[in-house]
């Protein structure tokens, strides 16, 4: 299969790439990882007149702490998250995501920008981003512009991104002491989508109590998902089987998947109670490891 | 608009007018004549075009040639030298880890890297390694027997037994 020709263009800096989307507009389309977009072309499912390749810009792959964030590059491939001490240290789920995503060849050319900026919700860092509280940082013209995850996954291959920014790094809030996180799906066979996905983050003090809860849902919505009624159902409470149970009840009821050759709707429901039980435990076990 | 790239493919450096929606894999096959990088799925799910970029193992048929200007491939043809086997190849060969041998090169390609970073991989780090490489023959594991005997011979360990396992 070979993509419809394109002009291809290889930025050095972030603000000629901002000029060459500025000038071509939605003709243009962004390279980062390539592992969503080139199938796409060459399905042509996409077909871009412009491809603007950011892999030859530097400064974009980085993971770091700064400020009371971890600061992750939008360029930083999946093989540098499933590899980072940094990570591993502060969000054991990205362990857990990473290995699930695709097979070690794509994790060494896929990134988490272009997992994020593709804005699909069968993709699996959406649903993490949501658990973890994250802050997409977009660069456009008029220089960087921070949006908080929630605001960022608008519908179908849909996000915030402007046709003229690029989307640069992620900050996650360095999580208290006593938090966990967990993420699992549910697939036919390896680096395949998710029948079902559940992350979870939770932070429990010495009574158990919930101080912060944060449950994202893949491929079970038309958008990535935020279990929010079963959020506030573990907030500020303690922690029961009771209340786990409770907050499974509402996930399930609270998305919207749909019937396909990965199962039926009510299959997929079943699924995310299922798993929302079992990464509140997994996420409930790290935190009191620490 | 046809673009001029420098790619460096076993230690030889080919300067190319390519145009922009080139594949890699068939860069190397059709271009290059190097025909021991296979395209199976096109899909990025089989493995069969494994390639090293820099290095790294990658899936050449989701990468389009002008990404690899200026940096380096190693493909099949390139893991030996003077005909001689290579450890792996050597422990693929004597522990019949190939039957058809198409996804051989892939498989080979990306056993390369799982031991520049890990000589000593237990059976599942190998499994979850060669994760994104499919083989319909052999079951794999005589796979996981060959890449085993490639670390070992790779560090000057005692050697594993290489009889076959048949299942």
């Amino acid at each position: 299969m070979i993509a419809q020709p394109f002009q291809y263009e290889s930025p050095g800096t972030l603000q000629e790439a901002i000029a060459l989307l500025q000038k071509y507009g939605d003709e243009a389309k962004i390279l980062s990882g390539g592992h969503s977009l080139i199938p796409m072309m060459k399905l042509r499912f996409a077909t871009p007149e412009y491809l603007i390749d950011i892999n030859r810009i530097p400064n974009l792959a980085f993971i770091k702490e700064e400020g009371g964030h971890v600061r992750i590059g939008g360029l930083s491939r999946e093989a540098d998250l499933e590899h980072s001490e940094l990570l591993a240290k502060h969000f054991p789920i990205f362990a857990d995501v990473t290995k699930l995503i695709a097979d070690p060849q794509v994790r060494n050319m896929g990134t988490i920008g272009g997992n994020l900026a593709h804005g699909d919700a069968a993709n699996d860092h959406p649903a993490v981003m949501l658990a973890l509280h994250a802050t997409v940082v977009a660069t456009g013209p008029e220089g960087e512009r921070e949006i908080p995850i929630d605001e960022f996954f608008y519908g179908f291959y849909q996000t915030a991104l402007a046709p003229d920014e690029i989307l640069t790094e992620i900050r996650l809030p360095v999580p208290a002491h006593g938090t966990g996180s967990a993420y699992h799906k549910l697939e036919r066979k390896v680096g395949d989508y998710a029948t079902a996905g559940v992350a979870v983050q939770i932070t429990l003090d010495k009574d158990s109590t919930v101080k912060y809860i944060g449950i994202g849902l893949t491929n079970v919505n038309p958008t990535p998902l935020r279990a929010e009624r079963s959020e506030k159902a573990l907030f500020g409470k303690a922690l029961s089987e009771t209340l786990i149970a409770e907050a499974a009840q509402y996930a399930s009821e609270d998305c919207s998947p749909s019937s396909d050759l990965r199962g039926s709707e009510e299959y997929k429901r079943a699924m995310v109670a299922v798993l929302v039980k079992r990464m509140i435990h997994k996420a409930v076990e790290r935190a009191r490891q620490k | 608009m046809n673009k001029q790239i420098t790619v460096t493919v076993n230690g030889t450096a080919h300067t190319l007018e390519v145009e922009p929606r080139l594949l890699l894999v068939h860069m190397i096959r059709e271009v290059l004549s190097l025909t021991g990088t296979h395209i199976g799925c096109d899909t990025s799910s089989c493995g069969a075009c494994t390639i090293l970029l820099d290095g790294k193992s990658i899936k050449s048929c989701t990468v389009l040639a002008v990404q690899a200007d200026g940096k380096s491939v190693t493909t099949i043809e390139g893991v030996s030298a003077e005909g001689q086997m290579n450890p792996l190849q050597e422990g693929f060969h004597l522990n019949h880890a190939l039957h058809c041998g198409f996804c051989t090169p892939g498989m080979i390609l990306r056993a390369t890297e799982l031991l520049a970073h890990n000589p000593n991989p237990t059976e599942e780090e190998i499994r979850w390694g060669i994760a994104g490489n499919l083989c319909r023959c052999t079951g794999y594991n005589n796979i996981v027997k060959a890449i085993q005997y490639a670390g070992a011979k790779m560090q000057g360990k005692p050697l594993p037994s290489t009889e076959p396992e048949f299942v």
